[in-house]
């Protein structure tokens, strides 16, 4: 019907056969079946060469509230970027060449631009339209054991609503104190002016200035004697606290610890003062691996 | 043979077929019968081609549309216009779900569950490329398509200069491709062709700023112009094929008239797909009347570019034969 080529003859050696050479248009047809497999195979292999990051899993992303576990989300998720656009904070960026399959799948820097869970609904959620980021897990797909705060998390700006919780228990990821050494309130230092400096572009919802408006973290001045801003940000009820706990001299240090209430938003790592974070957000971290 | 049987089996890849005298209708064979040009006439038509080199109507009107199409993208985020919300792989028109069927495919064999709205958003994108023509996703929205427009034109002027040379590519590519994307969205569980995907990509980096995976389109860009002319689009993309089949009995085409053509074929010059233009070969087609089959992105430079009007945009029943 065609002058398509049987495969069997791209298989045989180049310089075996006597009779074909003869057509050209026969030898013309099987160099652009050659080409094609030839190019045809790049392709799928530079596509299959996403797969190294994912698998590799060196970069272990936080994703936005709500998020199906890693492999359901990087297959649920549409690439659409909807997320993305609703954010009022812009926490969310689509990721980049490099996440392999993960292109297009948004993902926070809490240390740059924290979630803001104040922003009620979860709009990110709202906005997915194919499921990869939901309020409630489906029977199919359980959350892993310890994922889940055991309750609804209480917004603390809402305290005084008569619906303070937030529709959703999944964590992002859980807040961790990885550098106690460099941790302000341990050393007993203070805070003076504002949290990051005058560069920093991050957005938090201050609620006693405006709880509808997120404001830039440069404008929000402090003046601390002993530095307390993971606890005083963090939008969540009981889940971080400034604890007495003897330091490694044995006297007594003012130590953040989290609790199980802690989502992994991002704030506390995001408001840190010191530089790198003393406390960061391991994302997917559950409960029970928490120290 | 049947005609849509024909176009289906041009788009998965076929070479399209010499039909044989006897399938040549007798209406077909009179007109075919009665063309006989005189040199005068063919001078006569020269000129008249020359006097059309400058239309650019429909093409101006896709540009138009395409360029139209992604900055409402564009602009529904960077300043709040929010008509489409989102990109090229999902987004909201008004509210409205929209999902590209080919993303959706790769979703739907990836995760293995479909939610309503994800059903909502693929069935409406389905249903309009369905009325508006299939592939006219390519020409008229897919940004892809109009940078690989221009490096199509880069190509042509290299080869006019001997400096580059087009590799054409087996057409069956794209078929084993599309396949091949399927069976590894399925097994691996993850949306494969979506990382590669330069339609994504370009829309992607226009709503949310550039990054390192238009180095990937550059690739491609690279490679249409120095080695295969407009190798993606033709050969290689799956989201092609998939738009192709919606098309397939749409009622937007574009439609051929034996008896105004001189089988001068600059149509098939121009066209992305040649292959479905294969019957303004003189002699080979079999009614007086041919629909273009469904590998058309219905982009109209073939419409432009013939002198006597022998390929126009109709809508059945709507257009009347004139």
């Amino acid at each position: 019907m065609s002058d398509h080529p049987a495969p069997a003859s791209a298989a045989e050696p180049a310089e075996a056969p006597k009779k074909r050479s003869t057509d050209p248009r026969a030898l013309e047809a099987r160099r652009k079946f050659l080409k094609a497999a030839a190019v045809g195979a790049g392709v799928v292999g530079v596509a299959l060469s996403g797969a190294v990051p994912v698998l590799r899993g060196d970069k272990k992303r936080l994703r936005p509230p709500g998020a199906l576990d890693e492999h359901d989300f990087l297959a649920a998720c549409i690439k659409c970027g909807q997320c993305v656009q609703v954010c009022p904070v812009n926490a969310l960026k689509p990721a980049d060449l490099l996440d392999g399959f993960g292109v297009g799948v948004p993902y926070i820097e809490p240390r740059k631009q924290a979630c803001d869970v104040a922003c009620d609904v979860g709009q990110c959620i709202l906005a997915c339209p194919t499921g990869a980021l939901v309020y409630h897990r489906p029977e199919f797909f359980p959350p892993q054991p310890h994922s889940e705060v055991p309750q609804k998390p209480v917004l603390l700006a809402k305290k005084a609503d008569p619906e303070p919780t937030l529709n959703f228990t999944q964590r992002m990821g859980l807040a961790r104190l990885a550098r106690p050494e460099a941790c302000l309130s341990v050393k007993g230092e203070g805070v003076k002016g504002s949290a990051r400096g005058e560069n920093f572009h991050g957005k938090h919802r201050y609620a006693e200035v405006d709880r509808w408006t997120p404001q830039p973290v440069r404008e929000h001045e402090y003046q601390l004697d002993r530095c307390d801003l993971c606890v005083r940000e963090c939008p969540i009820e009981g889940a971080i606290s400034i604890e007495e706990k003897p330091g490694p001299d044995g006297a007594a240090r003012f130590t953040p610890v989290v609790h199980e209430a802690c989502i992994g938003c991002g704030t506390c790592e995001m408001v840190c003062p010191a530089e790198p974070a003393a406390i960061v957000v391991d994302a997917r971290a559950t409960w029970e691996g928490a120290s | 043979m049947n005609r849509t049987l024909e176009g289906l089996r041009v788009l998965f890849g076929a070479e399209p077929r010499k039909p044989a005298p006897e399938e040549i209708s007798p209406k077909a064979k009179e007109i075919h019968a009665a063309k006989k040009f005189k040199k005068k006439d063919f001078e006569a038509m020269e000129g008249h081609i020359q006097s059309h080199r400058a239309k650019k109507t429909w093409r101006n009107r896709r540009w138009a549309t395409l360029i139209f199409v992604n900055l409402l993208f564009v602009a529904s985020y960077w300043i709040d216009v929010q008509l489409v919300e989102g990109s090229l792989s999902g987004s909201r028109f008004l509210g409205f779900h929209m999902i590209d069927l080919n993303s959706a495919l790769q979703l739907m064999l990836a995760h293995k569950h479909l939610i309503v709205n994800l059903f909502i958003g693929t069935a409406t994108v389905g249903l309009v490329y369905f009325l508006v023509g299939g592939r006219t996703f390519c020409s008229w929205v897919c940004p892809y398509h109009f940078l690989a427009e221009w490096a199509e034109k880069l190509h042509l002027s290299l080869a006019a200069k001997k400096l580059v040379k087009d590799h054409p590519l087996h057409r069956g590519l794209r078929v084993v491709l599309w396949a091949t994307f399927g069976v590894l969205a399925y097994a691996t569980g993850y949306t494969v062709y979506e990382t590669i995907s330069p339609t994504g990509i370009v829309s992607r980096a226009l709503i949310y700023g550039p990054g390192l995976a238009l180095l990937w389109v550059l690739a491609l860009l690279a490679f249409e112009v120095l080695y295969s002319r407009r190798a993606w689009c033709r050969y290689l993309c799956p989201i092609g094929l998939t738009y192709g089949v919606v098309g397939t009995f749409s009622p937007v085409k574009v439609t051929y008239d034996l008896t105004r053509c001189f089988h001068e074929q600059d149509c098939r010059k121009v066209c992305l797909v040649p292959h479905v233009l294969d019957h303004v070969v003189k002699g080979r087609a079999t009614e007086a009347r041919i629909d273009v089959g469904p590998d058309c992105t219905r982009c109209g430079l073939c419409v432009d570019t013939c002198p006597s009007g022998a390929l126009t945009f109709k809508i059945s029943g709507i257009t009347r034969n004139r």
